[in-house]
């Protein structure tokens, strides 16, 4: 039984965290990105529409990152160089992804595909088996945040990355090109926020279902606030709500008396209430926020 | 060389030319998006504006559409004047809905008056405690508005489904998850043989009394002053966090009498999905308004032929009504581009010798 809400928290969570992930970087270069969950829908559809197509699991995956990246460099564009208001152009985009998904996602409701497998390393040894039986986008997840963890901290990339989130008009002085890097900062995180949605069209469910990131991508927007910028503590974050979100599930399944609704509910419930005790834990002198987040930046006003 | 330049004043003229030419490219790029599903384009613009302007029946039906756009987008307003990202509108809906819905069915009133008077004051306590929620957050423990207004969407949205599928299911309806009609006591009257309300005349009295209280008030500009300069603000006195509590109660009851008149006017029962996106509309149209008042009423009356065109896409061409949303925030990028032309110029210049 504990094997089993391991497994499903672990698989429920690994969307969240590419997304969270995806999110993080953005928001250390000073981008807020409020379209993150329609890069997951956007993400979602094209993994599922080329894996269709080509049979192939990882022309889908590479498909969603690139689309993704793709639409999320609308967004890269209009706050950087074009100065535009960073929380409109992001309602912007979560609309246009929602929107168009729908739209040409239409003839792919009802198909079928054959979504990625799992590994069998190891055969009912409690608490491993269902960590090392994971499918491998699992495993590089991980990766994936440990590789980021490091190149914020440990490269002169990722130090310069995190002086244009804290204060780029001291990064221009420093003859960073503050518009190039935050510009990377959501390409990069918008395609590993579309694996966060290809996760969930060709691995967890494996289908195609309109609107079916169903406010993941808003939750990962708060969890970024909850892991305190934090991509290690985005992992704790992620599984928790993995957790929630898949054992209403189960709980459902197993046909309680507590409305559907109710527990449908959960996630979001649990989202606000996380979201209320990191701002009683934080007080604004251990935050971790970056110092310019939110803010377009504009040479000419400097001061 | 080429250099980019803040402009320091702006003309009303070129603000207007350029907003109109991301419009039109806008427009163009959701035509071709749908010139690319295979729609034939002369045939959708005339059944949309026959759908829209054919006749004076189908004008109201787009004044239909325009009323709970204009009332949740001036509670939206409300909002963005103090610089709150109130983004709960759709949910604050849902919630002003239900309450309406549930006077309408379980108080058993004779006065048409008064039942609707109960109605909409239900509506707009049930809209403003649910929103007041976040504010109070916001100002105690200073959590973010954003992220906490769009969940509590989600949330009131699954109460709504929660009733609807279970306890206030009508039970003649053939397992279709709404609430029995309401009475004729509970329905706000309509003008002649048209479905257009009275709901309408209540988003007209709003909009004068958003324009009084903002645009005309002292407490209006103290308000926008919070807004563009929260230290300035502070330094004059003004009591912050008194006011963001009174915004956000008053921005989401507004809101929700957009959920009493769609139920009490049009649907006249609570049911599954009362509303197409109407909240998240209203962020773009207080946007696109600067929150201003002929602004938002113009911007309401554009979105609303937006949803009319969904509809007509929806039913003669099969495509999903969400397709809405695509077009909205295709138009979004488009006029936060034409933005960056009207705040700054593009200059050629030579380089001087040096």
């Amino acid at each position: 039984m504990l094997d089993i809400i391991i497994d499903t928290t672990i698989r429920a969570g690994t969307p969240i965290l590419y997304a969270t992930i995806g999110a993080i970087i953005m928001e250390k270069s000073g981008i807020i990105n409020l379209g993150i969950e329609g890069l997951m829908l956007i993400g979602a559809l094209s993994g599922f529409y080329f894996t269709f197509i080509t049979n192939s699991l990882l022309i889908g995956f590479l498909a969603a990152i690139l689309l993704s990246a793709a639409a999320g460099s609308i967004h890269g564009i209009l706050t950087t160089y074009l100065k535009a208001n960073q929380i409109v152009s992001g309602l912007a985009l979560t609309m246009f992804g929602t929107g168009i998904t729908a739209m040409l996602g239409k003839s792919m409701v009802g198909e079928n595909i054959r979504g990625l497998e799992r590994i069998n390393t190891v055969k009912d040894i409690p608490f491993l088996s269902p960590v090392l039986n994971q499918d491998i986008m699992v495993y590089i997840s991980i990766l994936l945040l440990l590789l980021i963890h490091f190149f914020l901290y440990r490269t002169t990339i990722g130090l310069n990355l995190r002086t244009v989130g804290e204060n780029p008009y001291a990064a221009d002085n420093a003859g960073i090109n503050v518009h190039l890097y935050r510009l990377f900062a959501v390409v990069i995180g918008s395609g590993i926020v579309g694996l966060g949605g290809a996760y969930l069209s060709l691995v967890y469910t494996p289908l195609w279902i309109e609107n079916m990131s169903a406010g993941r991508g808003w939750i990962a927007v708060a969890l970024v606030i909850f892991s305190n910028w934090d991509v290690r503590k985005a992992l704790i974050g992620s599984y928790l709500f993995g957790g929630i979100a898949a054992n209403q599930l189960r709980l459902q399944a197993m046909g309680t008396n507590i409305p559907v609704q109710i527990l449908q509910s959960l996630p979001y419930l649990f989202t606000i209430l996380v979201l209320i005790i990191s701002s009683l834990k934080n007080d604004s002198t251990k935050q971790n926020q970056p110092e310019s987040l939110g803010n377009p930046y504009d040479r000419e006003d400097r001061v | 060389m080429i250099r980019i330049e803040k402009r320091i004043s702006n003309s009303q003229n070129l603000k207007s030319l350029a907003k109109f030419f991301s419009f039109v490219i806008g427009i163009l790029i959701s035509l071709f998006f749908l010139k690319f599903l295979g729609i034939g384009l002369i045939d959708l613009i005339k059944n949309i504006y026959y759908d829209a302007f054919g006749s004076i029946y189908s004008f109201t039906e787009l004044l239909i559409k325009m009323v709970p756009l204009l009332i949740c987008s001036i509670g939206v307003s409300f909002a963005f004047k103090m610089k709150l990202w109130n983004i709960g509108s759709e949910g604050q809906l849902y919630i002003g809905a239900l309450a309406s819905s549930l006077i309408a069915i379980y108080i058993p009133l004779n006065s048409h008056y008064l039942m609707i008077f109960l109605m909409f004051l239900a509506a707009f306590i049930a809209g403003g405690l649910w929103s007041g929620l976040a504010g109070f957050l916001k100002v105690k423990l200073n959590v973010n508005e954003i992220i906490v207004t769009l969940l509590m969407n989600y949330i009131a949205i699954l109460i709504v489904d929660y009733l609807v599928y279970g306890p206030l299911k009508d039970p003649e309806g053939f397992n279709f998850p709404y609430s029995k009609k309401f009475t004729d006591i509970a329905k706000l009257s309509t003008f002649g043989d048209t479905r257009l309300h009275t709901g309408i005349v209540l988003a007209i009295f709003l909009l004068i009394l958003y324009y009084i209280l903002m645009e005309k008030s002292v407490w209006g500009y103290e308000v926008r002053v919070i807004g563009s300069n929260p230290n300035a603000a502070r330094y004059a006195g003004i009591n912050i966090n008194k006011n963001i509590l009174i915004i956000m109660i008053l921005s989401g009851g507004v809101s929700a009498l957009a959920g009493f008149t769609e139920v009490s006017g049009v649907l006249h029962r609570l049911q599954h999905s009362i509303s197409p996106g109407y909240g998240y509309t209203a962020i773009i149209i207080a946007w696109l308004s600067n929150q201003n008042s002929i602004g938002i009423l113009f911007s309401s009356l554009f979105m609303a032929l937006i949803f009319l065109a969904g509809d007509t896409l929806q039913l003669n061409y099969q495509i999903p009504i969400s397709m809405v949303n695509a077009f909205q925030g295709i138009l979004l990028f488009t006029l936060l581009t034409g933005d960056f032309f009207i705040n700054h110029k593009i200059t050629m210049k030579r380089r001087k010798n040096a």
